[in-house]
Order: structure tokens, then C-alpha cells, then sequence
């Protein structure tokens, strides 16, 4: 096929481009070079081909300081990963056509273009500079959303994308120190001797905090809501996917991936339960299905694989689409607090259908893209013979249901009318504007298509693995699973024994992280300052002293740099020589 | 005998020619276009060498027809060809250069005089390079070093002090020149040719206190010539105070003939076959790391751009030095590299002092205050041949610090190649303190309010905006002159391999 750009460049490369052009750029601009750069650099990335299952196709190779450079590795499943982010990318460009920020728009572009960037590197070193990127862009456009919170939720966030980074980089070097070459393979947690591969570990719990793990997972819940209505799309779909995309290629069938992500699943259905603020109910519920991507990747069989990879796929769309809905409230009403909304399916009744369409395609009604893809995963986890893990993900799917498939549409849309003219006074809030809506429409759109036909989405998987998602089997489980998780949210609203959203600060984790653990990290910033600034005190000093002494022997006045009397020079002369006379004649 | 028969002494024998006619044309514009005429038609000629030269390898040439040992030989290597094609190149930029340049500073009361000297020169360069005989090699470069004294005192219109400089470059020139002529005296004496051929192939073997007196006497004297720290001394000030126009062609092509005179000593001349040659290789380590840490760290503290320019060429020398120090193939090309490179940057450099100086008539820094808005297009050149100068990728000075570098990687020293590359790139952070400097002052510092753009001859920007392109082209296709410069080193040490056991 014929090359747009040379095949050293990688897609990725293209959107941080336009990226950069986009921060000089004024709103038009900005919007055009989005379209632009994110259709090119589709293109760029279609025009490589597929490459055939079980083989990769490799471009900008090169060597320096002794390793081996893969810039662009193209196989099934970098391929796959790219594509979504793509898409991802382009809904970001719509959905904040008129609404993102300069640097919204700028960073959110360079960001993607750095998750394309680090799901198509083919070697490690290629890989930790677009994780980094993509931490340091994203970081932005958390602070974008503006406000005192938004910035220390951003300082926090970059605290912990950093230290994901170093771990990362420490990860490699361990792993060079090995005798290993930087290639991105896959990785085992045991040496041959049995003994814990430290350079495996290092890179799996960096991995580890951009998935989000258990104890990991408080930045996202931290700095997701925070951001601003077009900011947390974006945010949404990059980095805890780039974490999969890693995982999957580095740790597919470790198995404590397993229990990790059957826990990853179960906990975050409790705080999206009692969480009252819907956006961050949707990054508690973000948090449930990546643990469904990493128990598939534990799983380890082709199946699960496919299932993870195609969960990732589809669960970027609709987690996209229900950021995008509640953003278009968030633009409306100001607010995504579940007290403080309701009944707007009134006036917002497309934002409604399409906030619908995600739920459903996150609850994995069938028709829609969720039920292909999650049953793979139990599908897989059943054909593994993993009861507990079989049983944990039927619980969170039904929790998933709860709180993402019922509790966002019902609290925000309908619920107590709390916008009436006649209780607010003022006319009812208006519907979504229209980029937005275009957004949502692309998004619902293919949530609807891939669940009515699901062989395009398939026929993109990384594995062979004979697969059917309509089944009568499938179709009637997840049924049953849904009726009856509805009914049970029926009789809970009915006899008013549902958790009440009630405005409250609900505490996670993360008060480990942010109470005792700031004050030992400032602790140790204060420390580390001090430290510097003793040295830093005592090389000036020396500094001071050497330049004023320089400039004694070599200034215009210092006896190296006056011009001497001809007498000395000459003298200099007959010295060198004498020099240079003894020293051949001595040397033997 | 064709005329193209000839073309190896050409190029020495037309400006020969050329300068006493320059002499009795009348004073005014006609000595400047008759010698810039010239430059161009001996920069021809220099190309369609080197290009020969590339094609069919070293020309011999032998002169009156009379063979050697007995007539002269004129020897052209690809080395040579390259240093003749750069000399000739940069006469042929610096002459148009120097109209406006010399009207200014010297006045045309002497300019049949001034362009005379000029041509003779230019003829000394050329000819030190072009020739295979040693005793000639001595001539010419005595032709070019009392051109130069006379070329330096020019200044004195401008600063009496050039008097001065140029006196104590007479001295020590002298100096320099008596020390080489007795090193080939005593090799007269032992071996009874002058041929450069000839002298390798019997001195081959011959190790005794005679040979190696001559050795370290011509050593020193070349050192002396080419500004080899301690012997610098004349440098700075002849540089400083000489005539801009040539300030720009002096830094460009004189210390470079003198290190390509050196490389032909060392190696076609001794070759590797005595031990003392070794002694030689320890003094240029030295003397070129110490020569790049002492003239920079002057040339940071100084006030006078034009002199601050001038302790760098010291400094850069010191690269060319530690190059050649290496005695391996790799190390002599990255050697020729910086002597290509080297000519390139100073003569943008020099030439935009020039340039500054023709506007205000000064050199010092604080005049140099606000100049990116007065004088874009100079103060532009002057930043990318300092960036080069300094070694930033994309330029010219990139280039020969990387070939440099890797040639100390793979050369096998007493001192561990790590801190050899280590004290290259700290020599190369004073040449941003220094660079920066300047550019400090003309770009970021607040300029006085309601200055006038300055205007300057397109004569002078042209040929400056030329050899800047140069500076980046060749940062930019780098491979090309690494290339021709490597093949350079392989035939300069082909013979000292061949000739002697190493």
C-alpha cells in the first residue's frame, strides 16, 4: 500500500504535530488541525496494513548507545489499540469543537497522539517516552478544569503518573542490567532459577498505577471528575487504556492478574453506589471495567485475550459516550451532582437517548457493543474453569448495572423534576449544543453498530478463537442477570432502601495517599531541598572563588592573557624548544 | 604540454604573477578588482585540482621538468587539494568582502600596496601545500608570514597597536622560521635531499641525535607557526588588531596550512618508524587540551569581540592538535575536519565583527548592545556561526566535534578516552559562555532607545551570508566532507604505515 508519510514516522508523531500547530492556532484552527491531524494520521496508520495474526511488521528501526530501536511495531493487537484511540481522539475533537480550551485542545491532542504513540513502540525505552508524554500532557487538562481542586487533584495526579514513569524506567534498567535487550515482550515474574524477577515487577506495578489496581486507583477518581466537561472525555480514554494495551503485551497470563482484576471489578460498585457526584460514579465504574480487561488479560487464553482487547475497544466508545452526556449537563446545569439534577429528560431528550445508549452498553444489554465484548471475558473465565473469578464478574456486571447502567440515566434525566419553571423559576436548561451532540451521535451510533454486528469489531482481534456472541446461551444469561439486577433496583427505589444521595465526602484509599503520605512526601521534598540548597550554597561558593582566580590568571589584566614584551615571548619559545629537545632525545 | 598539464602549479604561480602587477596598477578600485579576478580564477583552479585529484588520485608534478631529488617537486595528495581548494575558497569570499572593508579601515591610499601583499599571501599558502620539496615548503611559508607582518601593521590606522602586534609577530615568526629551516639543515645534512619522498625513505631506519634534534627544531618551529599553545603568543594580538578583512582570512586558512605543513612533517616526513615521533603525539594531547582550556577561559573574560574570537582560534587549535595526538586514521580526519570546519565559522565570525565595525567602528561587546535589531542579518550570522562554533547540531562545528569525539572513543590512549571526551565538551561550554556573551548582548539585552538601523555593503553581507549557509550546509550533509576528509587521512598515512615498521 502505498505510504502517505514515511513509515518511520509513527501515527502517533502526526497528532503531536498538530498538537503543537494547535496551541498557536485560534478556535477554527484549532478544530481544523484536529480533524485534520487525527484523519491523517489514521490514514498514515491504515496505510501500514494489518499485519497477519501472530506476526508483526516492524519500521523505524534503528541502533544507537548499543540498543535496538523499534519505533513502530504493527501487529493485531498494537493495531487495534491505535484504532480506538484514533476514534477516541476524533470524538474529543467534536465533542469540543466549541467548548475546549486552547490547551484542552492542544494537550488533548498531543496526549493521544502519545497513547497511539506508546501502543504502537515496539521496544521499551520508545515506550516510556510516550508514557511520559502522555502523563505530562494529560496533566493539563486536568488543571484545565480550573479552580484550587483542579490544580492540587493535577499536582497529585502528576505526582503519581510520574512515579509510574520512574518505576517504569527503573523497570528497564533492571531489565537491561539482565542482559536483556530493550524489545517490549512479554514478561515473566519468576527467574528461571525461581527467584522474583525484580525488573518484571518494577514494570508491572508501574503499569499497575496507570490501570488503576486496587490501592493504585485513587488518581483516577481523584482528578477525572475535576476536570472540565471536555476534559474528562479525553482523559477517559488514553491512559488506563495504554495501561492495558501494556499489560496485555507484557504480563497476558500472569496470574495474579486474576484475583487482581475479579477486586478491581468488585470494589468500585460499592463507592459508585453512595457516590453522589455522577462523574465520579462513571470514573468508579471506569475503574470496574478495567478490572475486567486485566482479569481477561490474567485469564491469558486467546479468548480472553480477544476479550480484553475488544472490551478495551468498545468500552472506549460508550465510557466516552456517558462522559460526553454527563459533560453536555455539565455545560447546561453547571453541575453533574445527583442531588441537584433530574428531569431533564424534558428538555434534553436526545442527551437522554444517547446517555441511554452508553448504559445499556455498559450494562452489556445484547444489541449493544458491551454484551459482545464482556462475554468474551466470563465466557473465558468460565472455559478456564475459575469459578470464583466466573462468579466475581457476574457480580460486577450486575453492580456495573446498578450503578452505570441505572443509577446515571435515571438520576440525571428523570428522578424528581428539579428544573421545573415553577420550582426554579427560570426556563428549563437548553440541549446539548450541537457539536456536542454530533459527538454523542458518532459514539451511540457505533455502541448500536458493533452490537448488531459485531464480526467488523472481531475481525480486527488480535487472536484466532472461534467465537459467537449471540448464542442462546449468552443472550439468555445476561438477560436474566439484567432483569433481575433492574428488579432489585425497582424494589430498593420502591421501598426506599437505596442509598439515599445524600451530599457527602465519601473517603477512599486514597486518604492513605493524601493525608499520611503528603506529609511524608513533603517531608521529603523539604529535606531534599535543604540538602540542595547546602549544596547548591557550597558550589556556588566554589564557583565564585574559581571564576574570581580565572579571572586573576586569564582576565585582561591576569598574567596568562597580557600581552608580554617580546623578550618573554621569544624566551617562551627558546623554552618550548629546550622542552621538546630533552624530551626526544630521552624517549627511548 | 597542455596548459591543464600544469594545473597543479597554477594556482601558486598566478597570484605569484598577479601581485607585482597589482603593485604598479593605480591606487583606487582597479588593485581590488584585479586581485579579486584573480582569486576567483585560482579558486577555479583549485576546484578543478581537487576534483582531478578526487578522480585520479596524488599528482605529481615536476617542476621545470626537472626530476627530483635534483629539480622541485610539486606533490598534491588529497589532503593538500582540500586545504588548497578552502584557501583559495575563502580568498575568493574575503576579497569582495574586503572592498568596503578596507576603504573603511585602511583608506585606497594603499591599496595597490595592500592587495600586492594580499596576493603574495595568498601565493605563500598555496604553495606551502602544493609542494613536496621541504626547503620550498620553508620558502613559501616565509613568502606568506612577511606578507602577513606587513598585511597585520595595515591596522595601525585604526589602532597603533597593530604595530606592536605585528612587530612581535615579525619576531617570533622569525623565530619560528629559523627553527624549522635548521630542523630541514639538519636533514639536509643527514640525508642529502630535500625531496619530502625522498627524506622518508632515508630516514627510514635512521635514529640518532641528529635526526631527532631536527625533529624537535621542527616541530617547535611549526608549532610556532600554526599558534600551538604556549607558542600563541603573536596570535591574538595580530588578529585583533590586523585589518578585518584579514583577521578573516588569516583565521581561516594560515593556522591551517601551518597544521597541514605539521601533518605532512609527522607523517610523510617521519612517519611512525622512530620512537621519538611518539613524543610528539604526548605534546600535542597536552598542549591541545591545555591550549583549549587556557585560550577559552581567556576569551571569556575578555571585552573585545574581535580579541575573544581571536583566543578561540587558539582554543580551536587545541582541537585540531588533540586530533592529530591521536595518531590514528580517524583522528587525522577529524583533525582536517575541524581545519574545514574551523575555516568556515571563523571567517563568518570575523567577518561579521568586520561588518559591525564598518557601522560603528568598534569591536568592543558593549557596542555590540542591541544589535539583532540594528544589524539583523549580521548579528544573525554572527549567532549561527557561534552556535557552530560551540558544536550545536545542524552546523559545521557538530560535525567535527562528533567525528572528534568518536576518533577518541576509538583511539587506544595512555589517558582513558571517557575524559578525553569529557574535557571536549567542557572546552566546548566555555565557547557558549563566551558566544553567549555576545549574543546576550546584541539580542537580549535592552538596546538603547531610538537607535537607527545600521547599513552595511552587500559586498560585505554577501560573501558573510555565504559562508554562513556553508557553516549549515555542511552541518546538514556532514557525511560528504567526513567522507573526503577520511579518504584525506588515508592517503597522508598510507606512506607512514607503508613506509616504516610500526
Amino acid at each position: 500500500m502505498t505510504q502517505l508519510l514515511p513509515a518511520a514516522f509513527s501515527p502517533g508523531l502526526v497528532l503531536i504535530v498538530a498538537g503543537i500547530l494547535a496551541a498557536l492556532a485560534p478556535r477554527m484552527g484549532r478544530n481544523l488541525l484536529g480533524v485534520a491531524g487525527v484523519a491523517i494520521g489514521f490514514i498514515h496508520l491504515l496505510s501500514y496494513g494489518n499485519a497477519p495474526v501472530g506476526e508483526a511488521l516492524h519500521f523505524a528501526q534503528s541502533s544507537a548507545m548499543g540498543f535496538e530501536f523499534t519505533g513502530i511495531r504493527i501487529d493485531r493487537l498494537s493495531v487495534i489499540f491505535a484504532i480506538i484511540f484514533h476514534i477516541a481522539a476524533m470524538l474529543n475533537v467534536i465533542y469540543g469543537w466549541q467548548h475546549a480550551t486552547r490547551i484542552e485542545a492542544s494537550m488533548g491532542l498531543i496526549y493521544a497522539g502519545a497513547a497511539i504513540g506508546g501502543a504502537l513502540a515496539g521496544d521499551l525505552l520508545t515506550l516510556f517516552v510516550y508514557w511520559e508524554l502522555a502523563a505530562l500532557s494529560s496533566v493539563f487538562i486536568v488543571w484545565a478544569g480550573g479552580g484550587h481542586a483542579a490544580f492540587k487533584a493535577g499536582m497529585r495526579y502528576l505526582v503519581i503518573q510520574v512515579s509510574s514513569g520512574l518505576l517504569l524506567l527503573a523497570g528497564i534498567a533492571v531489565h537491561i542490567g539482565q542482559g536483556n535487550g530493550i524489545a517490549f515482550e512479554a514478561f515473566s515474574l519468576t527467574q528461571a532459577d525461581g527467584s522474583a524477577n525484580a525488573a518484571a515487577w518494577l514494570i508491572l506495578v508501574s503499569f499497575g498505577i496507570k490501570a488503576a489496581f486496587p490501592f493504585l486507583h485513587t488518581w483516577l477518581q481523584d482528578s477525572y471528575p475535576k476536570a472540565s466537561a471536555v476534559g474528562a472525555v479525553m482523559l477517559s480514554a488514553f491512559t488506563t487504556k495504554l495501561a492495558v494495551y501494556t499489560l496485555a503485551r507484557g504480563f497476558a497470563g500472569t496470574d495474579i492478574l486474576i484475583p487482581i482484576g475479579a477486586a478491581m471489578t468488585a470494589f468500585p460498585v460499592f463507592f459508585a453506589l453512595i457516590e453522589n457526584d455522577l462523574r465520579r460514579v462513571l470514573a468508579y465504574s471506569l475503574n470496574n471495567q478495567l478490572g475486567f480487561m486485566v482479569c481477561a488479560i490474567g485469564i491469558g487464553t486467546p479468548l480472553a485475550l480477544n476479550g480484553a482487547a475488544a472490551h478495551a475497544f468498545v468500552h472506549i466508545i460508550y465510557k466516552a459516550l456517558l462522559f460526553m452526556s454527563m459533560g453536555a449537563v455539565m455545560v447546561r446545569v453547571g453541575t453533574t451532582k445527583a442531588t441537584e439534577l433530574g428531569g431533564l429528560h424534558k428538555s434534553m431528550p436526545w442527551t437522554t437517548v444517547f446517555c441511554i445508549v452508553g448504559a445499556m452498553s455498559i450494562s452489556a444489554f445484547p444489541l449493544f457493543s458491551g454484551f459482545v465484548a464482556k462475554s468474551m471475558i466470563t465466557l473465558a473465565a468460565a472455559e478456564a474453569h475459575l469459578l470464583f473469578a466466573y462468579l466475581v464478574l457476574l457480580f460486577a456486571s450486575a453492580g456495573v448495572l446498578e450503578h452505570s447502567g441505572i443509577k446515571i440515566p435515571y438520576f440525571a434525566f428523570f428522578a424528581h423534576d428539579n428544573f421545573a419553571p415553577s420550582v426554579t423559576g427560570r426556563a428549563r436548561p437548553k440541549e446539548a449544543p450541537a457539536p456536542m451532540m454530533i459527538a454523542m451521535g458518532i459514539a451511540a451510533f457505533l455502541c448500536v453498530g458493533i452490537g448488531i454486528q459485531p464480526q467488523y469489531l472481531f475481525a480486527l482481534l488480535p487472536f484466532e478463537a472461534e467465537y459467537h456472541a449471540y448464542t442462546l446461551d449468552h443472550v439468555v444469561t445476561q438477560m436474566q442477570l439484567l432483569l433481575f439486577a433492574i428488579l432489585a433496583f425497582a424494589l430498593l427505589v420502591k421501598f426506599r432502601l437505596y442509598p439515599a444521595e445524600i451530599r457527602s465526602t465519601n473517603l477512599d484509599v486514597d486518604w492513605f495517599w493524601r493525608v499520611p503520605g503528603r506529609i511524608g512526601l513533603m517531608a521529603a521534598v523539604r529535606g531534599t531541598a535543604a540538602g540542595w540548597r547546602r549544596i547548591w550554597g557550597g558550589l556556588r561558593r566554589l564557583a565564585g572563588g574559581t571564576v574570581r582566580s580565572l579571572y586573576a590568571t586569564h582576565g585582561p589584566e591576569g598574567g596568562l592573557a597580557r600581552t608580554w614584551p617580546v623578550g618573554y615571548t621569544a624566551l617562551t619559545t627558546a623554552v618550548v624548544l629546550a622542552v621538546a629537545l630533552l624530551a626526544v632525545f630521552f624517549a627511548r | 604540454m597542455s596548459l591543464l598539464d600544469h594545473l597543479p602549479v597554477l594556482p601558486v604561480v598566478v597570484p605569484l604573477v598577479a601581485a607585482p602587477v597589482c603593485v604598479l596598477l593605480p591606487k583606487g578600485r582597479a588593485p581590488w578588482l584585479f586581485s579579486t579576478l584573480i582569486t576567483w580564477i585560482c579558486f577555479a583552479l583549485s576546484a578543478a585540482l581537487l576534483g582531478v585529484v578526487l578522480q585520479e588520485g596524488t599528482l605529481t608534478y615536476y617542476l621545470g621538468g626537472w626530476a627530483a631529488p635534483l629539480g622541485i617537486v610539486y606533490r598534491i595528495d588529497l589532503a593538500g587539494a582540500i586545504v588548497m581548494a578552502l584557501v583559495s575558497g575563502m580568498a575568493a569570499l574575503v576579497f569582495p568582502y574586503a572592498r568596503s572593508s578596507v576603504e573603511y579601515e585602511i583608506g585606497n591610499a594603499q591599496s595597490s600596496a595592500f592587495y600586492g601583499a594580499f596576493l603574495i599571501c595568498m601565493t605563500g599558502l598555496l604553495g606551502v601545500v602544493a609542494t613536496g620539496d621541504a626547503f620550498n615548503v620553508f620558502v613559501f611559508l616565509e613568502i606568506s608570514s612577511l606578507s602577513t607582518y606587513a598585511l597585520v601593521a595595515m591596522g595601525a590606522k585604526q589602532d597603533r597597536r597593530a604595530l606592536t602586534a605585528a612587530f612581535t609577530y615579525l619576531v617570533l615568526g622569525t623565530i619560528g622560521a629559523t627553527f624549522f629551516v635548521i630542523g630541514l639543515g639538519l636533514l639536509y645534512q643527514m640525508t642529502g635531499t630535500l625531496n619530502m619522498l625522498d627524506l622518508h625513505e632515508r630516514l627510514a631506519g635512521q635514529d640518532n641525535k641528529v635526526v631527532r634534534a631536527a625533529f624537535a627544531f621542527i616541530v617547535t618551529g611549526l608549532g610556532l607557526k600554526l599558534a600551538m599553545f604556549p607558542l600563541h603568543r603573536w596570535l591574538p594580538d595580530a588578529y585583533t588588531f590586523a585589518p578585518s578583512a584579514v583577521t578573516a582570512f588569516l583565521a581561516s586558512t594560515a593556522t591551517k596550512v601551518a597544521v597541514y605543513a605539521m601533518l605532512r612533517f609527522m607523517f610523510t616526513v617521519f612517519g611512525f618508524s622512530t620512537p621519538f615521533t611518539e613524543v610528539a603525539f604526548a605534546f600535542f594531547l597536552i598542549l591541545g587540551l591545555a591550549g583549549m582550556f587556557f585560550a577559552s577561559f581567556v576569551a571569556v573574560f575578555r571585552d573585545d569581540v574581535k580579541q575573544m574570537l581571536a583566543f578561540s582560534s587558539v582554543a580551536q587549535i587545541g582541537y585540531m592538535l588533540l586530533g592529530i595526538s591521536f595518531a590514528t586514521e580517524a583522528g587525522v580526519a577529524a583533525a582536517l575536519t575541524h581545519v574545514f570546519n574551523h575555516a568556515l565559522m571563523k571567517a563568518a565570525l570575523f567577518m561579521a565583527v568586520g561588518a559591525v565595525f564598518y557601522a560603528v567602528g568598534s569591536h568592543r561587546l558593549a557596542d555590540y548592545r542591541g544589535m539583532g535589531r540594528r544589524m539583523p542579518f549580521t548579528a544573525a550570522c554572527f549567532l549561527i556561526a557561534g552556535l557552530s562554533l560551540v558544536g550545536v547540531p545542524l552546523t559545521a562545528g557538530f560535525v567535527s566535534k562528533f567525528v572528534l569525539i568518536r576518533a577518541a572513543f576509538d583511539a587506544t590512549l595512555v589517558v582513558p578516552s571517557l575524559l578525553i571526551v569529557l574535557l571536549i565538551v567542557a572546552s566546548s561550554l566555555l565557547a557558549v559562555a563566551y558566544i553567549g556573551r555576545v549574543a546576550y548582548e546584541m539580542f537580549l539585552a535592552d538596546p538603547e532607545p531610538d537607535v537607527p538601523p545600521l547599513r552595511v555593503p552587500m559586498t560585505m553581507l554577501v560573501p558573510m551570508g555565504l559562508v554562513t549557509a556553508a557553516n549549515v550546509y555542511v552541518g546538514l550533509d556532514g557525511e560528504a566532507v567526513v567522507s573526503v576528509a577520511t579518504r584525506a587521512a588515508e592517503s597522508l598515512l598510507a606512506l607512514s604505515f607503508g613506509g616504516g615498521a610500526f
